[in-house]
């Protein structure tokens, strides 16, 4: 077989794969539709407000509820320790030139 | 048209068989080119994942969660600012939260706890995540003990588990009855974590968060809206984040992919001054270097791309955990929903094959437009 041949035949697999995985993703977003509503409804009855990614710090726990001072909320100059604080975005005033 | 593709498969042809001689440095160029494409990929993938579903579930969270503020600090909230409120038009629903945290030092994880209003539980009940559940090691029917903050032993029987399959919420949640929470934190009973509000017409939200801030000067209402706007920038963020710290990475690969593209080795201009003596033409030289960056490039992207959708949406992006888990001992175990955004893919797909094709035949163009002799010698 040609190598050009080969090549296509290649290229037309890993785009079939590319293809495949966008249906994949339709599909199970459609069949995902009752777990997130259960997630929702989770949310609704226990009123939660945030997501349980970062456990590791009150203030990174509870992002949307942490006081205004976070993370320097300790001292002025205590700076954030904790590794996913200096993921988190800063407040929207202090990035504003 | 048949004459045309079969020039150009005879091209293609020529141009593998070009790509075979220097195999070992054309492979290796593949693997970094996939590396960089599929590490852009994942990020891209899961920060849009995460950012799509805790939009779709925190949109479920209270409409207005009223702090108290004491020294710039939460403090717990009166049970009588509940009467302070009063009758606010367009509140249909208030009432008082508890929650709180508790450091477990037997495993030396945090610990979110709740008293539900959904469920009636006993003085020694406990119904908890998931992600405890495995970090404790415990079932239904368990017993988990807590010092108080008094110093009191308390024993709980695991009742329930919350779903697994939400652990992205609930993983270190831990629901107690209100007597319990108070007992076990010494909170009085006129006393709340917080209070949230229902309001029953969006657009009325903010003028009644203005209200409140008139009612209760030391209180500070938290919007949905700001809760969603706090998620929505974060994964932003956090993918800018993660793109600066690929950035060096990148550069690095961008600085050996120019120069591998752009500057030819004397092997490559002897190649192409023999292909010009021997009557290939400028355009087919060009055409056949096309042929090469795209090949290059069309297969880093789309073998980047489908590692990239497995490692996310099969693989948990194991990768990332490390980095998303930080010092936390309890992280969730999700597999995130797969929502994929065609136009980041797009872009995606633009910025990785589209310059790389370009920087191989700019030099190509300006090696074949000279003399063959010369170019030979």
């Amino acid at each position: 077989m040609r190598l050009s041949d080969r090549l296509f035949i290649f290229i037309a697999a890993c785009l079939a794969l590319l293809v495949l995985a966008f249906v994949d993703a339709a599909v199970r977003v459609r069949l995902a539709e009752p777990a997130l509503e259960a997630r929702a409804t989770l949310v609704r009855q226990l009123e939660l407000t945030d997501l349980s990614l970062f456990t590791e710090a009150r203030y990174t726990r509870h992002l949307s509820q942490s006081d205004i001072h976070t993370a320097f909320q300790d001292h002025p100059n205590s700076f954030d320790h904790f590794p996913s604080g200096s993921l988190v975005l800063p407040p929207s005033h202090l990035r504003v030139p | 048209m048949k004459k045309l593709i079969l020039r150009q498969k005879y091209l293609i042809d020529f141009t593998l068989s070009s790509l075979k001689r220097r195999l070992a440095k054309n492979l290796g160029l593949l693997l970094v080119y996939t590396l960089i494409v599929f590490l852009l990929a994942s990020v891209m993938l899961f920060t849009h994942s995460l950012r799509r579903e805790a939009g779709i579930i925190l949109e479920s969270s209270p409409e207005i969660i009223l702090q108290r503020l004491v020294a710039g600090r939460h403090d717990l909230m009166p049970a009588e600012y509940l009467d302070r409120i009063g009758r606010i038009r367009g509140v249909t629903r208030k009432a008082g939260r508890l929650w709180g945290y508790f450091y477990d030092p037997a495993v030396q994880a945090n610990y979110t706890l709740m008293v539900p209003r959904d469920r009636d539980l006993g003085q020694q009940e406990v119904v908890i995540g998931a992600g405890i559940a495995r970090t404790r090691g415990v079932d239904v029917g368990d017993f988990l003990t807590f010092r108080s903050s008094d110093g009191r032993a308390f024993s709980f029987r695991v009742v329930d588990i919350l779903e697994a399959d939400a652990e992205l919420v609930n993983a270190d949640l831990l629901l107690v009855s209100e007597g319990t929470y108070r007992d076990f934190f010494g909170i009085p009973a006129d006393r709340f974590t917080d209070i949230v509000l229902q309001v029953r017409n969006p657009s009325e939200v903010r003028k009644v968060a203005e209200k409140l801030t008139v009612l209760l000067p030391d209180a500070r209402p938290i919007l949905r809206e700001e809760i969603l706007r706090t998620y929505d920038s974060i994964f932003s963020w956090r993918q800018g984040i993660v793109f600066v710290l690929l950035g060096g990475s990148i550069l690095a690969f961008v600085i050996f992919a120019w120069d591998k593209a752009s500057g030819l080795s004397a092997e490559e201009k002897r190649e192409i001054g023999i292909l010009k003596a021997i009557g290939w033409e400028t355009s087919d030289v060009i055409r056949m270097k096309f042929w090469e960056g795209s090949i290059v490039s069309l297969t880093a992207f789309l073998l980047g791309f489908i590692l990239a959708y497995l490692h996310v949406f099969y693989g948990q992006a194991a990768l990332f955990e490390p980095v998303l888990k930080g010092w936390a001992v309890i992280y969730p175990s999700f597999n995130p929903t797969p929502f994929v955004d065609g136009l980041q893919v797009a872009t995606l797909f633009f910025f990785t094959v589209f310059p790389y094709t370009v920087a191989t035949i700019i030099p190509i163009w300006q090696a074949s437009i000279t003399d063959p002799d010369a170019v030979m010698r």
